[in-house]
């Protein structure tokens, strides 16, 4: 049985009336990928914005095992979460545009920062060697996920599907423990959606990364995910294996309606089909 | 066209990336280091002048350029430094104390500025630095028994340890060793994870965020860094013009700040440098071009005004990246030549981003 990574119990927030997450607990498991599906809406990303900090819950709390024992994250500082070892991507992905990826890279590594602000002005010998050890680690998640040809590229002309893996390897270099990805497929095409499973994979089983997803496409979520929790209108419908979960039946109804609202759609029995074209043929 | 092989990760962290910068900043410095023997006193003077305006120039570059947050009351800085180093020096504070205190208050009032910065944004932050600009200039009028109210205060001559640097000469290296420290201060801030954060706020605040960079603690450093270096350079102005007065250190100081910065180009410590020549040579120049135009043109008020609007505009809508901009795009011309293509330098329409989270 392995460690509990993350614990979510009962979490809700509430903004005005609107209650975006209502009483949703989860776990996540050291070295699992584990995924949040979801209609718009559902509350999936404010879950991960629970969890890197950005919101506060109105109720719960989640619980993170750190580098220095079990700590609850929600009493943490929003800046104090990457230090724990969470590291995350955007929907709309959020790299510092006017800088080159390696850059944006050398910026993941900030936790890791060993100089203070006088040895920065002056570079000493110690912050040129901190450099040296920023750059080779740096260069290792640039090797994981090919990134060579990018590397002193800026990211503003760097296209779509690009941008996506440079926020991944950005996440990468802070070396999480647990990396939330939100929706990593989301505008790409069918080949990059592969690349991207294959490197969750790799991430999962190679740098034995845990991994808290968002995700629509459901062919990269049964290929990737140990565990999958549906959630809709903030609310949770079914949590499981990702084949338990696509034939609940509460998860069929959030995404296709019930039957009931089909029957209501079907025309009255001994209606003709073609009763209502006028005699078009 | 220059490949540059590169078989060390050393190589990226020196300054000098090749022979060639090595080359032209060595000239650069030769050639400054014999202004004084190469130069009239007058332009020496001017020279002096954009030592002391690139020094400002480097602080706001480094909060608008590299932090993005603007400050329309810069010049409140400068004139903290010229008084602090005014009242101290006339007090017999020796010049390197006098200068340390100077960028020290300046630095201080600077860290509590940047509090608004924490909350406020773009267009409100503009407003919250003004307002603080305009108070530092009413307290520099009113203020009368130590800043000498508007009647203005002399400084004497800067004195290093017993040493009085009479000469122009002499001043011009004080400005000289000044500036070249301050740049290789930001050059060496930029290169380390001080200046990486600044680049990060400036790009994403939310993501920079969840890289663990503490917001508050670098927008006040940010802030603090750039409001030390301009009471630096408002410490050296004092010491140049020996004479200062609350109006030097208004609103259209600050704009002129501000202005030097986005004609030279903002987010590039070269910009700064250009920036501050264009600042000191274009008066210069109008004045020279006024007498070869009519006298309804060359003798009315506000030409320069007007001068200076016209160019902000013309570089705003044709060349947002400034003077530095220009030249990177004149130098890649002749690099490449003749296969440069005019929309090489073309900024892509970013994608769209999470506004909910700001």
């Amino acid at each position: 049985m392995t460690a509990t990574l993350l614990s979510a119990k009962s979490l809700s927030v509430r903004f005005g009336g609107v209650l975006a997450v209502n009483n949703v607990s989860f776990d996540v498991k050291q070295g699992e990928v584990f995924t949040l599906i979801g209609p718009n809406g559902a509350g999936k990303t404010t879950v991960f914005n629970l969890i890197s900090r950005i919101y506060t819950p109105t109720t719960g709390e989640i619980n993170y095992l750190g580098p220095k024992g079990l700590v609850k994250l929600t009493g943490q500082a929003p800046q104090d979460v990457a230090a724990l070892g969470i590291a995350r991507t955007f929907q709309n992905i959020e790299l510092f545009e006017h800088a080159s990826v390696l850059h944006n890279l050398l910026i993941g590594r900030h936790t890791h920062r060993q100089t203070g602000f006088w040895q920065d002005i002056l570079f000493t010998a110690a912050a040129r060697e901190a450099e040296l050890q920023s750059r080779e680690k740096a260069e290792e998640v640039i090797d994981f996920l090919n990134l060579q040809h990018y590397r002193d590229t800026f990211v503003v002309g760097l296209p779509y599907g690009v941008r996506k893996v440079v926020e991944m390897a950005r996440a990468l270099c802070t070396e999480p423990k647990l990396l939330l990805l939100d929706e990593p497929s989301s505008g790409l095409n069918v080949e990059e959606t592969d690349d991207m499973a294959f490197w969750i994979q790799d991430i999962q089983q190679e740098l034995g990364i845990s991994v808290l997803m968002v995700e629509h496409d459901m062919g990269l979520v049964s290929k990737v995910s140990d565990r999958v929790l549906a959630m809709n209108q903030g609310e949770v419908l079914a949590m499981g294996t990702p084949r338990e979960v696509q034939s609940d039946a509460g998860v069929i109804e959030a995404y296709l309606g019930s039957l009931d609202d089909v029957s209501s759609l079907r025309r009255p029995a001994g209606a003709s089909p073609h009763s209502s074209a006028g005699g078009a043929v | 066209m220059r490949f540059i092989f590169k078989t060390d990760y050393r190589q990226d962290l020196e300054l000098a990336k090749h022979g060639g910068h090595r080359f032209w900043y060595s000239v650069l410095l030769l050639l400054l280091l014999a202004a004084p023997w190469l130069f009239t006193e007058y332009w020496l003077a001017q020279l002096t002048f954009v030592l002391i305006y690139s020094i400002a120039a480097l602080g706001i570059m480094l909060l608008a350029g590299f932090t993005g947050l603007f400050s329309l009351g810069h010049a409140a800085f400068l004139g903290v430094g010229a008084y602090t180093q005014s009242v101290l020096t006339n007090a017999g504070v020796p010049f390197p104390f006098a200068l340390a205190g100077a960028g020290a208050l300046s630095a201080a009032v600077g860290w509590v500025v940047g509090l608004p910065a924490l909350r406020v944004k773009g267009i409100y932050l503009g407003m919250a630095t003004l307002s603080f600009g305009f108070i530092v200039e009413e307290v520099l009028a009113r203020w009368e028994s130590v800043t000498g109210g508007n009647a203005g205060i002399h400084i004497k001559k800067p004195d290093v340890f017993g040493w009085v640097l009479e000469t122009e000469i002499e001043f011009y290296f004080l400005c000289l060793v000044i500036t070249v420290v301050s740049t290789l201060g930001i050059l060496n801030l930029l290169r380390a994870p001080t200046g990486r954060a600044f680049v990060a706020i400036r790009d994403s605040e939310i993501s920079a965020q969840s890289m663990g960079i503490h917001l508050a603690r670098y927008k006040t450093l940010s802030f603090a860094i750039s409001a030390a270096l301009a009471g630096v350079a408002g410490a050296l102005y004092a010491h140049k013009l020996q004479f200062i007065s609350p109006d030097q250190f208004n609103i259209l100081q600050s704009i002129d700040l501000l202005l030097m910065i986005v004609i030279g180009g903002l987010g590039s410590v070269h910009g700064a440098f250009l920036g501050a020549i264009f600042l000191i040579t274009m008066p210069q120049l109008i004045s020279m071009v006024k007498d070869y135009l009519p006298a309804v043109v060359g003798q009315a008020p506000g030409l320069q005004g007007l001068v200076y609007g016209l160019v902000l505009i013309a570089f705003v809508l044709f060349e947002p990246m400034g003077l530095y901009g220009r030249w990177l795009k004149v130098r890649t011309y002749f690099e490449m030549f003749p296969f440069y293509r005019k929309g090489m330098f073309k900024r892509q329409k970013s994608f769209q981003k999470s506004d909910r989270l700001k």
